[in-house]
């Protein structure tokens, strides 16, 4: 039967057949459960009971939860102080490596090497670093040289941030690998025209540099920003005694996703707050990608 | 500006064009020097692990970098203990079998989708585009009833199988089928090979630094994913390496050299195969960053 088929035929045959396991993973393991997701998130269920059907409680419970908008307000600090700074120290390293060649591939390489590591691996590290006198390395050297001690994870003040410097740290590589490889994409026609006519270093990072530059920025923005509103794992292993704390501080959304779903088992409540999390992302996204438009 | 939309940055660009020597002034060493101190700052936090975990416990506590009398007990103690060397396993099938299934079936669904002309492609196309925007947090919940009532639960199968397949991986592959000449494709069909073939040994080996770039990337994602094995694995027997590490809870009795050892076993493998690829690792970051 196949014989008798044009090549055209044969080529839709083939298409299908190379296509029905990943169309049937991509329905199973993908669009079903996103599906069920935002069925759940209408549901009252400890996992265990029936599922009742509670229309927008969920949502309105939350809505109402003084912890959720704590975590909410954690999840925006994480992603409006750790974008900027991110890419500002990206930005610079890259500006300044790409303009010097001794030993180049080796400092490329101190600065890329974090970002191979485990997040779990390296916040016990981080961790380790942060601990009070005697065992904390940062305490030990500030006493060292007669600075009075930082309390860092166990401060409502600090715990963040110092959570926040670890997972900055670990992306840092990858962001100064894509700004040199955008920095090296730039004609250096443009350099040389700018030269010529006198035009100062200052102004050519502003005026053609950046300009330039923006389908890499644009590109690193949303990312990391992607990245910092679903920061889990350097929170979860550096606050493993009270994940989130001290007094959910350092609460992020994903962990009380996690909490919700996998501590208390009350999953239409923790559905409903992954709904929420897909369209604060979603947002945040089209709001960046508007913002940083080709005008 | 219609000039930014030319302006791309690209993989090659990186490794071959490099700036004009310029004449060593003091500007240059100062910006030099400043590059490097920074690159040993960046550096430090992997350098103490390794340090702390060659260290007896009395010295953990403290700065020097370099142990007085460094030794490997910490790392035979932490092997001959057995859960590790289980975590370790563990980890190493999990990434390997999750990134065999990326090799071949992102690629074959990328193939699919840029070389052949059938109907249904377009759907297809932006249905497995859409699953990007999906965040994998929202998905734990329904994987994880799927799992209970599948008996999936505390198996590799379980915690392999969200990952089999990325909708990132088959675009980059898809991106990269684009560079293969149709008329390749068309001389192997003249030639007799069906087009199982004609994907294998030709065009396979046209995108072998994608297929490189995309190998890394799964395998380092799953060498360090977190929350998913966190979720579906119930017994100590079966943890991957970071859930493991994860597991050793409560600093007021942690030794602390004990643990860095811990730390040190799961990154050592991605350093090892960092510095032996980096030039290929480099280039397949910046292809995948930018082109996926």
């Amino acid at each position: 039967m196949y014989r008798n088929l044009t090549i055209k035929q044969k080529q839709i045959v083939w298409a299908w057949a190379f296509l029905a396991l990943p169309v049937l993973f991509y329905s199973v393991i993908r669009f079903y459960p996103t599906g069920n997701a935002m069925l759940i998130s209408f549901q009252d269920w400890n996992l265990l009971g029936t599922r009742t059907w509670t229309g927008l409680d969920n949502y309105t419970t939350l809505l109402s939860d003084p912890v959720f908008w704590q975590v909410f307000r954690n999840t925006f600090i994480y992603l409006l102080l750790g974008t900027p700074v991110s890419l500002v120290v990206a930005f610079g390293i890259a500006y300044h490596l790409d303009k010097v060649r001794f030993m180049h591939g080796f400092l490329r390489m101190l600065y890329f090497l974090p970002f191979m590591t485990s997040a779990v691996a390296m916040a016990w590290v981080w961790r380790w670093f942060y601990q009070p006198v005697p065992v904390g390395l940062f305490n030990n050297a500030l006493a060292s040289i007669g600075i009075p001690q930082i309390n860092f994870l166990n401060s409502t003040t600090n715990a963040l941030p110092a959570i926040l410097a670890p997972a900055v740290w670990a992306g840092l590589g990858f962001q100064v690998i894509i700004f040199m490889a955008g920095l090296r994409a730039i004609p250096r026609s443009y350099y040389e025209a700018a030269r010529i006519d006198g035009v100062s270093t200052w102004t050519v990072l502003w005026e053609i540099t950046l300009p330039l530059l923006r389908p890499t920025i644009v590109f690193l923005v949303v990312f990391s920003s992607i990245g910092f509103l679903r920061i889990f794992d350097h929170v979860f292993n550096m606050t493993t005694n009270n994940p989130g704390g001290p007094l959910n501080s350092t609460k992020p959304l994903v962990l009380m996703i996690y909490q919700t779903a996998f501590s208390s088992f009350d999953m239409g409540y923790a559905a409903a707050q992954t709904v929420v999390l897909f369209i604060v992302l979603l947002l945040v996204s089209l709001f960046q990608l508007w913002i940083m438009r080709d005008r | 500006m219609a000039v930014t939309e030319e302006i791309r940055p690209n993989a090659d660009a990186l490794l071959h064009a490099a700036p004009p020597r310029r004449p060593a002034n003091l500007g240059q060493i100062l910006r030099w020097t400043l590059l490097f101190l920074g690159g040993i700052a960046m550096v430090m936090p992997i350098a103490y692990m390794i340090s702390t975990s060659l260290k007896w416990p009395h010295e953990v506590y403290n700065l020097q970098l370099i142990p007085d009398e460094p030794h490997l007990e910490n790392y035979t103690y932490v092997l001959e203990d057995g859960r590790f060397y289980g975590w370790f396993i563990n980890s190493i099938v999990i990434a390997v079998v999750t990134t065999v299934s990326n090799v071949l079936f992102d690629s074959l669904v990328g193939y699919t989708l840029c070389k052949f002309r059938f109907p249904g492609r377009y759907i297809v196309f932006i249905a497995i585009l859409s699953t990007l925007m999906i965040p994998t947090e929202m998905l734990v919940i329904p994987w994880y009833l799927m799992s209970q009532q599948l008996g999936w639960l505390d198996t590799y199968w379980g915690i392999m199988f969200p990952g089999l397949m990325t909708a990132f991986g088959t675009f980059l592959m898809k991106q990269f089928f684009e560079t293969v000449p149709d008329d390749f494709i068309e001389a192997a069909r003249i030639d007799g090979l069906n087009e199982l073939q004609i994907w294998w040994t030709v065009a396979m080996p046209l995108v072998k630094p994608a297929l490189a770039a995309l190998a890394i990337f799964v395998f380092l994602g799953n060498w360090t994913a977190f929350i998913w094995p966190l979720i579906v694995t119930n017994s100590v027997e079966m943890y991957t390496l970071p859930v493991g590490l994860s597991s050793f809870g409560d600093e007021a009795d942690v030794a602390w050299e004990l643990i860095m050892t811990g730390a040190a076993i799961s990154t050592i493998p991605t350093l090892v195969v960092f510095l032996i690829f980096q030039r290929y690792i480099i280039q397949g970051v910046v292809m995948a960053g930018l082109k996926g």
